[in-house]
């Protein structure tokens, strides 16, 4: 059991003027389950490494308890990387093959015996115990595999991309599995991942970084509902929040040919007129008086109770300057799943009051709370 | 979605192999009858145009990424398994998507670690073997190559002159950078200690081990003989400036493990009483390179040196020290190498590799001149190892493993699924 704490980690890479991670600043609790979440290059794995010892750190430091473990060696830090090498030995028992590192490690057979149970208990396998492993089915293995992992008790579980050569059924399944095995765990476990959904789903408190900065650091729903900047508010959504480029006028902002009325104090942070203004597709109406945003709709996607359209707009959308030569995002929207418009049709959207986004189109930070 | 090959050199032939069926599920006609060992996915072994192949079904991203690794790991010159292609866009006959498979050649006379201890072996098949991952992974690591796997069952092996050369098999898990950071040294190492130590219990409770073998002392070994070789190879290295001859030394001592000095750095303190001296660059396969600059013969680094040293008995026995090295190097492949490995009658070929046969030949004129108490020409040598010693020899030319268990973990945590499928066994 440890607190984690990346107090201002940078990690330079050699022949490299920019940080790939640049002061990083972490308190993870006890028993927390964070997600390192970010766009390939963002620096999540590289940190989970620096916590592993794997990378080096340039500045800064990281704490596990109260121990400093900077320029610890990574078989030192009581940590355990999951999920990496999990081979099966075919002519040992599953107990065997749970609580052989132990005994590597010199720890004395009772005390083996006891750990390889309890972990068994957890894992659901104290009947499989004397069984050698071909009697088991894939999913009894993998956890055979986890055992390994949780009879070291190690102060924290590192989980880097486990997920990612599964198909996309198995994901999800598997995620829920080791969300809830976490939690009865209560072990400490820094988890990375580039998919926000698994982000979101599995994690206590998720860390969005991009280009090796930390974006935010926030509860799965606060982050949803209080993005801090306009590429938290892109990036973490699924389907993904509409951002537009919008200007203010007195008392609002100008979207499409009306009028979104803003709060003046949260206006008044910006820094000139320009603004993004983001709405996620569940706050959006349409509207049957032909005013608000005008969306061609080109895809319509219908789920049973909801739909989603995909249209194109005239309205300004914002474009993120590392992907200026993206493809345009289409304008999504949740609508009444049995009374959908139809492919081609013109709609007119507008948002729900009290639930837009407000962002200085200059810093992309948020305006107001 | 259309079936995609990326290959070097495609074959056409691959088309013909059964890309709709699960790898799992592949027919035996289209196999080839070898036994296979353990791994994390389906692995199977085809026979293609006359060749063996491994074929490794995983997701597309990842076999293109160690298709790619396999191919840079090569191009640098390190012992690894040469990749094939990559088959990807597989669809099953309902039109379900298939995973991608990874396509290796098979190395031959290479063998896995568990066909060696399901032979009766010398006492000492073990730390042999550790030996050989130690080098593997100085070099790797030397390159910049953290292999996050590091295990006997992702390297193959094959003789060389009585000990092993590994060649890695596995880069699924592998990282090429700059350098590596002793965090990554550490971890790499750590892995494979732990996986070393799972090998060797495993074959121990399978009855394989040899007596008297501890697999943890034994795994153990892989850090300790890997810390000598790095230090040998990194070390820095301070004297007094009168003892220059310790320049050499350092260099002769490296050449004795194997590696040459591409680049040396040297420096002095202020005053110049004392000299700093440290490799910068080294490359492996001292011997070899030396013996393939000499006769054209590509072969392990243990075998070239036991070749040379032959070289240089001939030389010194037919009394040539002053004649051109390449030419009597050019006399002695066609009067005596060449006529003794030829020797070997077409059946028995598949048995050992030419230079390990010459090795084994070398060895066995000893003994046999040891009990006659004169020396045997070496004709005499081979034509009794040929009769008495070879035919015993197991067939090592495409053995890709020992009949046990495959188990590859495809699924996590999947409670419905119970029974496992039977390994099917041929």
């Amino acid at each position: 059991m440890a607190t984690v704490k990346f107090d201002e980690a940078t990690r330079l890479y050699p022949g490299n003027d920019k940080p790939s991670v640049d002061k990083l600043n972490i308190d993870i609790e006890d028993g927390e389950f964070l997600v390192l979440v970010g766009p390939s290059g963002c620096g999540k794995s590289t940190s989970l490494r620096m916590l592993a010892g794997l990378e080096e750190v340039n500045a800064g430091k990281i704490w596990i308890g109260d121990r400093d473990v900077t320029n610890l060696s990574p078989k030192d830090r009581d940590v355990a990387m999951v999920f990496q090498n999990y081979a099966l030995y075919p002519h040992m028992t599953v107990a065997d093959n749970m609580g052989f590192a132990l005994k590597i490690a010199g720890v004395d057979k009772g005390e083996i015996r006891k750990r390889v149970e309890e972990a068994a208990k957890i894992l659901d396998l104290s009947a499989y115990l004397e069984r050698k492993p071909k009697a088991l089915s894939g999913g009894q293995r993998q956890r055979v595999a986890m055992g390994r992992a949780i009879v070291r008790s190690p102060q924290v579980f590192l989980m880097d991309e486990p997920l990612s050569n599964l198909d996309a059924k198995l994901r999800v399944q598997t995620r829920t599995q080791i969300a809830s095995l976490q939690r009865r765990l209560g072990v400490t476990t820094v988890y990375v991942t580039h998919d926000q959904v698994e982000a979101m789903t599995m994690g206590d408190r998720v860390a969005v970084l991009k280009d090796g900065i930390l974006q935010q650091c926030d509860s799965p729903r606060h982050m949803y509902d209080h993005p801090n900047n306009v590429f938290v508010a892109g990036f973490i959504g699924s389907p993904a929040m509409n951002l537009l480029e919008v200007e203010s006028t007195d008392g609002g902002v100008i979207v499409g040919d009306s009028t979104v009325a803003i709060e003046r104090d949260r206006l008044a942070g910006a820094s000139g007129k320009g603004l993004t203004l983001g709405v996620r597709p569940e706050d959006l109406e349409l509207r049957t008086d032909g005013h608000g945003i005008a969306v061609t709709v080109d895809v319509v996607e219908e789920l049973g109770a909801d739909a989603y359209i995909y249209g194109s707009t005239k309205a300004a959308q914002h474009v993120d300057e590392d992907d200026s030569d993206a493809p345009e995002k289409p304008f999504i929207a949740r609508v009444d799943g049995r009374n959908p418009p139809a492919k081609g049709e013109t709609v007119y959207l507008a948002p729900k009051v009290g639930h837009v986004h407000l962002f200085d189109a200059q810093s992309g930070l948020r305006l107001g709370d | 979605m259309a079936l995609q090959i990326t290959a070097a050199r495609p074959d056409p032939a691959l088309l013909d192999l059964p890309w709709e069926l699960p790898l799992e599920t592949w027919p035996e006609e289209h196999l080839a009858a070898l036994p296979r060992g353990i791994s994390r996915h389906v692995v199977r072994f085809v026979k293609l145009s006359g060749r063996v192949l491994a074929v490794k079904e995983i997701k597309a991203d990842i076999a293109v990424r160690e298709y790619q690794m396999l191919r840079m790991l090569g191009r640098l010159d390190l012992p690894c398994v040469v990749p094939f292609g990559v088959v990807s866009g597989r669809e099953a006959t309902g039109g379900s998507p298939l995973d991608a498979c990874l396509i290796t050649r098979h190395l031959q006379f290479s063998l896995p670690y568990r066909a060696l201890f399901s032979q009766s072996l010398r006492p000492d098949t073990s730390t042999r073997l550790i030996d050989a991952l130690a080098v593997l992974l100085v070099r790797l690591h030397l390159i910049g190559f953290w292999w996050g796997d590091v295990s006997l069952s992702n390297t193959l092996f094959r003789r060389d002159a009585g000990a092993f050369a590994a060649y890695l098999v596995d880069a699924e898990t592998g990282e090429l950078h700059q350098s590596l950071t002793s965090g990554q040294r550490d971890h790499d190492l750590e892995i494979a200690r732990v996986n070393i130590a799972g090998e060797l219990m495993d074959l121990e409770a399978g009855g394989f081990l040899e007596a008297g073998v501890d697999p943890v002392d034994t795994s153990n070994r892989i850090v300790t003989r890997y810390a000598e070789l790095w230090d040998e190879l990194t070390g820095v290295q301070r004297f007094e400036s009168g003892d220059r001859w310790r320049v050499d030394e350092r260099i002769r001592r490296l050449n004795e493990l194997g590696f040459d000095v591409d680049e040396l750095a040297i420096s002095t303190d202020i005053g110049g009483t004392t000299i700093q001296i440290q490799p910068k660059v080294v490359d492996a396969g001292h011997h070899s390179r030396r013996l393939l600059r000499l006769t054209g013969l590509d072969v392990e680094e243990n075998q070239a040196r036991r070749l040379l040293n032959d070289l240089d008995s001939y030389r010194a026995g037919s009394d040539r020290q002053n004649d051109d090295e390449e030419i009597v190097a050019h006399d002695w492949l066609a009067k005596i190498y060449e006529p003794i490995t030829r020797t070997v009658p077409r059946d028995l070929a598949g048995k050992l590799e030419p230079a390990e046969l010459f090795h084994e030949v070398l060895e066995h004129r000893w003994y046999l001149s040891e009990r006659a108490g004169h020396d045997m020409p070496i004709e005499d040598a081979i034509r009794d190892y040929v009769s008495t010693v070879l035919p015993s020899k197991p067939d090592e030319a495409t053995v890709v493993g020992v009949d046990t268990v495959e188990m590859p973990v495809v699924a996590m945590f999947d409670d419905t699924g119970d029974a496992p499928r039977p390994t099917p066994r041929r």
